[in-house]
């Protein structure tokens, strides 16, 4: 799991079976400073996160079983809005 | 399974499900000399008593963690399992 803040949204009309009504936002991976970490990525939102939201995600298998169905090509997912990191 | 400085706490209040009443803490992966290295992520608690600046270890692998945590279907792949007392190396 790690940071990251909700930057945009992308708009998919033609998806994998599994992925229909998926919200898809563009994250920014952050590091517990807020530091960017990597390039931006796709994220499904489980939590309805919005631009500008500091959230924390699960990647690989992981973010697939965050879903509903859990049987889905999601590899990174949204699974909490952050309301304080206290470091 | 990694060694981690515990760096502090998140606090979430609209979050999966699967993540009411775990603690989620901010780790830091260090090298066997505790020498930070790489980006800082987030794992959840399985020792009860990691706090900010504990010596941790954590667990990376999601088949792992849903076995521990004895559900199939946790989202969750980092798992701290362990507060570390000591290190030797050589």
């Amino acid at each position: 799991m790690y940071l990251g803040r909700v930057i945009g949204t992308v708009v998919a009309s033609k998806k994998a079976a599994g992925l229909e009504g998926a919200r898809l936002l563009v994250v920014q991976p952050l590091d517990h400073a807020q530091k960017p970490v990597g390039p931006a990525e796709v994220a499904v939102d489980r939590v309805s996160a919005s631009t500008g939201t500091l959230v924390m995600l699960e990647g690989s298998r992981e973010a697939a079983l965050a879903c509903d169905p859990w049987f889905v090509p999601v590899d990174s997912a949204i699974v909490g809005i952050v309301d304080e990191v206290d470091t | 399974m990694n060694l981690c400085r515990v760096l502090g706490t998140v606090v979430a209040t609209e979050k999966h499900p699967a993540f009411a009443g775990r603690k989620i803490l901010v780790v830091q992966p260090v090298d066997e000399t505790k020498k930070p290295f790489g980006a800082s992520y987030l794992a959840v608690d399985h020792s009860s008593s990691a706090g900010k600046g504990d010596l941790v270890l954590v667990m990376n692998e999601g088949g792992g963690v849903r076995a521990v945590l004895g559900d199939k279907t946790l989202p969750i792949r980092s798992l701290i399992v362990g507060v570390v007392d000591a290190v030797t190396v050589g």
